[in-house]
């Protein structure tokens, strides 16, 4: 599963790694910022954003292909409203679009096989996102692959049925998805016991903060200046 | 119109804090991971093509509507950063539209209609008929090319799936009810309907605006000539249009961040509106457990 | 005596009578097993013992009745082991996880972390403190629950089903590292191959009661188990 891949990505070691993921994130922000409002004008930009990413794939030791694939995930979203564009008349639009999708995947990739997920959530902390938010995320996702691999153990069963494989009948899926919702409930109710049981009164203990450090800064200052002079000495339409 | 929906889902996200209901977090947390789940599911809708759930719908039935945003956004923000689904740049635009509309428009219907099977089924319809549309509005506000052809075939797409999504929610519900009765919210009395029209109605007017502006800017001046908008509407829809949209591509980036805040300030008092609405909803001691 | 209960009586909301007159003592040290088929109450009752549920009679644990204003100090004294370790190891590390419990007692986040570190060592499994929950084995899992009810320093551990999801070598090792602690434990069990490894003494529950008390073979062979 690419989520797997990107998790392990993220468990590695390199100075971006190691840089704080609130700097990361208020780059990779800034990133976005300018890729989501270019315009056709601006493919120096996007050329010398794209190896700004590359370089930061490199420092980061990520597999350059692998990192450059995942981000076309996005694409055929993205193809149809060029398509759209390019029959409107507008071909030049169609490719600015295809390329600030790809783009923007790439630097959500970047950030999250440089930034594990505590820490990324940690990050978001950091720059004043609810905690409440946060924690139903750190949930979220720590109980994903556990009902994950509940729901297609069900579908498994459920389609194996009468000794032939073969795909669920909508009553069928219905059940399913009402099994996985009961025992989720139940679930969430055994985790607020063990909760409790040990000692949990109302207040999840706070996640923890790295330091920020001076060359975190450095390292976010530097990469948004960078992003911001591109944009505007190339940017303008 | 990135961070367009932040205020309000940090607004309901420090209310939740400030009542000390970390209690619900698990609760939330997974109910979040079971939608995950739930979408690996193929609901076979005819014609071979299938189905899933979004859920939207479903969450707002069992948490509430404030809890069901949270846990929306939390979804939306998981799918952007860990799936990488390439909503990262639309993640305010999304949580606006699914976590916020989507969930008010699924619950109102739920609520007039007492928790009946109608009022289920229709209010996965509109959940999905209504992030939709405001998407739709927001594509064409941001430069995408919809000629009416590919927005009558867009609208076409998202109804069918906005009834599916109505079927599945019920069926899903109705499974959930013969395993255990109870899972359901009994929906609050309509406490603010008139409320809750001027949120819905304000909404509403946004979308329309967006839409018939662009692909009708001569209509549109017709119509502000001959009837009384209120000010600020006329404001919106008086410009012209056509030149409106081709200025609005060509300005420079600072420009288009202006316009865009101007949208955000639009939808943060409107989410305002929605929240104290909401706040009639407020979440009762659940079935927790202990 | 670390557990003295009487006459503890719990019906649930649905009507069913889960609990028909308990009677039970634990002596510091010892280490009970609880066995009975499903649904005769074992389950029910450890859920009194540090208050998740509250039926009538008494219930007290180290000297403390098991009411409200106890439960906190109750709650660090008594370390429930879960059937599902999933539920609970709910946060992001194993640390954090095993920090969880300190941290809720009371202690800095400084002591905190010393407590679940020197836990994490008696369980044998330091090197698994920066792990994410889902990286690890179900025997790991088992350990790292272990380790975060170890973290409080309690005085009494109450084991549901501990060998669930543990292949033979797992419940081995398990066996092993409980043998090796010194609190009082109580231990709900349809092991009782394992219930041996730890313990002679036996509760039989039938029916929301505890219908005999004695060693293993008298026990095995009366019930038929």
């Amino acid at each position: 599963m690419r989520q797997a891949r990107i998790e392990r990505w993220s468990r590695g070691d390199s100075s971006l790694h190691r840089r704080h993921a609130a700097a990361k994130i208020l780059v990779a922000f800034a990133l976005l910022i300018s890729i989501g409002t270019l315009t056709r004008y601006s493919a120096p930009a996007c050329a010398l954003y794209l190896a700004l990413l590359l370089a930061g794939a490199g420092v980061a030791r990520l597999p350059v292909g692998a990192v450059l694939w995942g981000a076309t995930v996005v694409l055929p979203f993205a193809l149809c409203f060029a398509v759209v564009s390019a029959l409107a008349g507008d071909p030049a639009k169609a490719v600015v679009f295809v390329v600030r999708a790809w783009l923007s995947a790439q630097v959500a990739i970047l950030l999250v096989a440089t930034t594990p997920m505590p820490q990324l959530i940690a990050g978001l902390e950091a720059l004043r996102l609810p905690r409440f938010l946060l924690q139903v995320m750190q949930f979220l996702y720590r109980y994903l692959t556990v009902l994950a691999q509940e729901a297609g153990a069900m579908i498994q069963a459920g389609s194996s049925r009468a000794g032939t494989l073969r795909t669920l009948r909508f009553r069928e899926a219905a059940a399913i998805a009402g099994v996985l919702f009961a025992r989720s409930y139940a679930r969430a109710q055994a985790i607020h016991r063990a909760m409790v049981s040990r000692g949990f009164e109302g207040r999840l203990p706070a996640i923890p903060q790295a330091r920020f450090q001076l060359t975190d800064a450095v390292f976010g200052f530097g990469a948004v200046l960078l992003i911001i002079a591109v944009r505007g000495a190339f940017g303008w339409a | 119109m990135d961070g367009a929906a932040l205020p309000s889902v940090v607004y309901l996200a420090r209310r939740a804090q400030r009542e000390l209901i970390d209690h619900k977090i698990p609760l939330m947390g997974v109910m979040g991971a079971f939608v995950f789940a739930a979408q690996m599911i193929n609901f076979p809708v005819g014609n071979g093509t299938s189905g899933h759930l979004v859920g939207g719908a479903l969450l707002t039935y069992t948490l509430g509507p404030a809890p069901a945003s949270i846990v929306m956004t939390a979804i939306l923000m998981t799918q952007a950063l860990v799936f990488q689904d390439g909503g990262i740049l639309a993640l305010g635009a999304n949580v606006f539209n699914m976590a916020i509309a989507g969930v008010l428009a699924g619950y109102l219907p739920y609520a007039m209609f007492r928790g009946r099977s109608a009022g289920i089924f229709l209010g996965g319809v509109l959940s999905v008929m209504v992030s939709a549309c405001f998407a739709l509005g927001e594509l064409i506000l941001s430069g995408v090319p919809m000629p009416a052809m590919a927005l009558a075939i867009s609208l076409g797409l998202f109804a069918a799936s906005a009834l599916c999504e109505g079927a599945i929610t019920l069926a899903v519900t109705r499974a959930m009810g013969r395993i255990q009765p109870g899972f359901m919210r009994q929906p609050e009395g309509i406490h603010g309907t008139p409320a809750i029209a001027l949120a819905m109605a304000s909404a509403a007017l946004v979308v329309a605006g967006v839409f018939v502006t662009s692909a009708w800017p001569d209509g549109i001046q017709r119509l502000v000539s001959q009837s009384g908008f209120s000010s600020a509407q006329s404001a919106w829809l008086a410009a012209p249009m056509a030149d409106y949209k081709i200025r609005f591509l060509a300005t420079p980036w600072i420009a288009k961040i202006a316009a865009g805040l101007t949208g955000i300030l639009l939808i943060y008092v409107l989410c305002i509106l929605v929240e104290w609405v909401l706040s009639a909803a407020r979440s009762e001691p659940g079935r927790d457990g202990a | 005596m670390i557990v003295e209960v009487r006459d503890l009586c719990f019906t649930y909301e649905d009507g069913t009578q889960a609990l028909n007159g308990v009677n039970f003592d634990l002596e510091e040290g010892q280490t009970v097993a609880l066995m009975g088929a499903n649904g005769s109450g074992k389950t029910t009752f450890i859920q009194h013992l540090n208050g998740i549920l509250r039926g009538s009679g008494s219930v007290t644990v180290d000297g403390l009745p098991v009411t409200p204003p106890n439960l906190r100090e109750i709650r660090r004294r008594v370390g429930v082991l879960f059937q599902d370790s999933d539920n609970q190891l709910f946060m992001p590390t194993v640390l954090e996880d095993v920090a969880f419990g300190p941290l809720a007692a009371g202690k800095s986040a400084i002591q905190s972390i010393e407590s679940a570190r020197a836990a994490l060592e008696r369980a044998g499994i330091p090197h698994l403190a920066d792990k994410a929950p889902w990286h690890l084995s179900a025997g790991e899992k088992k350990r790292a629950a272990l380790a975060g009810i170890l973290a409080t320093e309690p005085k009494l551990l109450v084991l549901d089903e501990p060998t669930t999801f543990l292949d033979p070598p797992g419940q081995r090792d398990l066996g092993e590292l409980l043998s090796g602690l010194p609190q009082s434990k109580i231990l709900v069990t349809h092991d009782h191959l394992f219930a041996r490894r730890l313990t002679d003494d036996v509760a039989f529950f039938r029916e929301g009661a505890i219908a005999a008390r004695g060693p293993i073979n008298e026990i095995v062979r009366r019930f038929e188990w």
